[in-house]
């Protein structure tokens, strides 16, 4: 069997997004706490290495070489199964995700090869199926804990889950509607180009609605600040992930952390243009990809440290009474005018 | 390629219907169809159609089968005891349930025998364009556009059907 | 070399996968599992209307399966909130236990 260049190139495409993947939990983690003292007005780690860089590091081996915990009567193959779910879900979601103009690496290939490890045709609806999937991760971690906080935890973070979703999902399809298709390169390629010479075509200056839902939906499906009731540490303990320690605990906060960037990157292919920005060649489009990633995530982290938590049925009627119908109008008012601009 | 992927899923979909017949806790059952939906989504990309093969792990896996799994759970339902009794045990003891397991075995084979009247030419190449769902929505929007409205009021009905049957009864 | 899968083959998967189902709803004695086993029987039959379709180059078989699903999902939301109201009498999810309608 003849071994390709193109597939060479392709796989090195996958695990180069797979390791970054990783890389972007731990460079998560320490934002996150560098972030939130900064917020607070205190200095975040600073001891580990310069500036506290290692900090990370020295986290990972601590949950690796904690002891790992299992509840006497809690179900074996499930608990040990739910965090590996969740991580699966929360890695494969991103595998649709292209952050960067297809390119030939500088000439090297005969064809450019694209930037995401399986960019198919039905990218949202794929993406949209495997954040469908995380929900069984936080159920079954509850369920096999057999312990009450666990349980109650998981319920709720299911219920809000499945809640979020369908704001979610119809803030996708004001976007498809705009740009009559699927493929998330498809999407960023029609936000190419300026209006009168500076003002990008992105969608959210199309949508600006549309990204508000997205990203308060967003939030919500990963279970983060405002809307992390269900893992509250005054609340229920630590909800779902009570009874869990070490590498499965370890497994839970990679798939928080690689969902936030999913989001993060999802939104900005949908609504902020992906790799288009001005000054750069396409080819180093990936560039505007990572600040524009960034930016949001920073967000995230912002508005966990600032904002109070929602409580539960509060959250509950915010996700059915003000954000999905706010996202049906949305959609309506886009199909309207999307059918007027291009004749009846 | 296309053989082996064929055979594999086809043994994970079967195997994982028959563990879900087969097993007590009806907590593994619900895991169990899951996986086996996602077995039959890999047929359906294999068949040409992405589309339905990404419906069915959205509305299939992802949605129905998370409703039964919040029911098992709150219902806390305990694996099936055997039966006690004799009444009980002739009507569904061990014997019975083998007599069952062959007259489903009788029936999968008159089904072949039924379906086996169409000719068994081979599938269309694999390369054959798999449906856009581009073609699906043309197709639903305009020839099926009453069923696609008749089904959404099912739905409607449905939910509010559902939280009325399944509401505490109030004094 | 394994044979390539023809038209039969799908449609022979799609037969054992009823039966299965059909064994299910016969055999078992747990609620929930009986609305499983209904749930396999649908998909089964979705495979049919999907195998056919992709020999005939049609796409009216996947239409339906649209909205075979989408019914089965609204089945299942019923059935469950039956069951859920059922288990509130009689606390068992048997189906022998609940006989009030029979003569």
């Amino acid at each position: 069997m003849t071994i390709d260049a193109q597939v060479i190139a392709q796989l090195l495409v996958i695990g180069f997004t797979f390791f970054m993947l990783l890389n972007s939990a731990a460079i998560l983690v320490y934002l996150e706490r560098k972030v939130a003292a900064f917020v607070q007005q205190r200095y975040g780690p600073y001891l580990v290495g310069p500036k506290g860089l290692l900090q990370p590091l020295a986290d990972i081996i601590k949950l690796i070489m904690k002891e790992e915990l299992r509840p006497k009567s809690a179900n074996a193959a499930l608990f040990y199964l739910a965090p590996i779910i969740s991580a699966t879900a929360a890695f494969a979601a991103f595998a649709v995700v292209p952050f960067g103009a297809p390119t030939t690496f500088f000439g090297l290939l005969d064809e450019p090869v694209r930037l995401a490890p399986a960019d198919v045709n039905v990218g949202l609806l794929v993406l949209f199926a495997i954040t469908s999937m995380g929900v069984y991760g936080i159920v079954l971690a509850g369920w096999s804990s057999n312990s009450k906080y666990s349980l109650l935890g998981a319920l709720r973070a299911s219920a809000q889950m499945i809640s979020y979703e369908l704001s979610y999902g119809m803030s996708f399809a004001a976007i498809i509607l705009m740009a009559g298709s699927l493929s998330l390169t498809d999407i960023v390629n029609h936000q190419q180009g300026y209006w009168f010479g500076f003002i990008p075509k992105w969608y959210i200056f199309l949508q600006p609605l549309g990204f508000f839902i997205f990203l308060v939906a967003g939030v919500a499906e990963t279970n983060r600040a405002p809307f992390d009731f269900p893992e509250a540490e005054q609340e229920l303990v630590a909800g779902y992930h009570t009874e869990y320690s070490s590498m499965s605990f370890a497994l839970f906060f990679l798939a928080e952390y690689v969902n936030m960037v999913t989001v993060s990157a999802v939104a900005t292919d949908l609504f902020l243009g992906g790799w288009h920005g001005p000054f750069l060649p396409v080819s180093l489009g990936w560039i505007w990809f990572l600040a524009k990633v960034g930016a949001l995530l920073f967000f995230y982290i912002w508005m966990r440290w600032t904002l109070p938590r929602y409580r539960y049925d509060q959250l509950m009627e915010f996700g059915w009474k003000f954000l999905l119908p706010l996202a049906v109008v949305n959609l309506l008012v886009t199909a309207y005018l999307t059918i007027r601009m291009n004749g009846w | 390629m296309d053989a082996f992927l064929f055979w594999i899923l086809a043994l994970v979909a079967v195997t994982a219907s028959v563990l879900v017949i087969g097993q007590r806790n009806p907590m593994y059952s619900v895991l169990l169809l899951i996986a086996s939906f996602g077995a039959l989504s890999g047929l359906y990309i294999q068949l040409g159609s992405p589309f339905v093969a990404v419906i069915q792990i959205i509305i299939y896996a992802g949605a129905i089968m998370v409703l039964f799994l919040f029911t098992v759970m709150l219902l806390n339902a305990q694996p099936e005891e055997s039966p006690t009794g004799r009444l009980a045990r002739m009507m569904t003891g061990a014997g019975p349930r083998r007599f069952g397991a062959v007259l489903s075995v009788v029936l999968a084979l008159q089904l072949f025998w039924a379906l086996r009247v169409l000719s068994s030419q081979n599938m269309p190449p694999g390369d054959t364009p798999a449906t856009t769902v581009r073609e699906i929505g043309v197709r639903l929007f305009r020839e099926h556009s009453f069923a696609f409205e008749a089904t959404s009021v099912l739905i409607l009905v449905a939910m509010v059907g559902a939280i009325l049957l399944a509401r505490k009864e109030s004094q | 070399m394994l044979p390539e899968p023809t038209l039969n083959s799908y449609l022979m998967l799609s037969a054992v996968l009823f039966a299965i189902g059909t064994a299910g709803v016969f055999l078992r004695r747990n609620v929930i599992t009986i609305l499983l086993s209904v749930e396999v029987m649908l998909n089964a039959v979705n495979l049919t209307f999907v195998a056919v379709d992709r020999f005939r180059g049609l796409i009216d078989g996947q239409i339906i399966v649209f909205f075979v699903m989408t019914v089965a999902a609204a089945e299942a939301a019923v059935g469950l909130a039956l069951v859920i109201a059922l288990f509130r009498h009689k606390e068992v999810l048997t189906p022998d236990a609940f006989t009030s309608l029979k003569w």
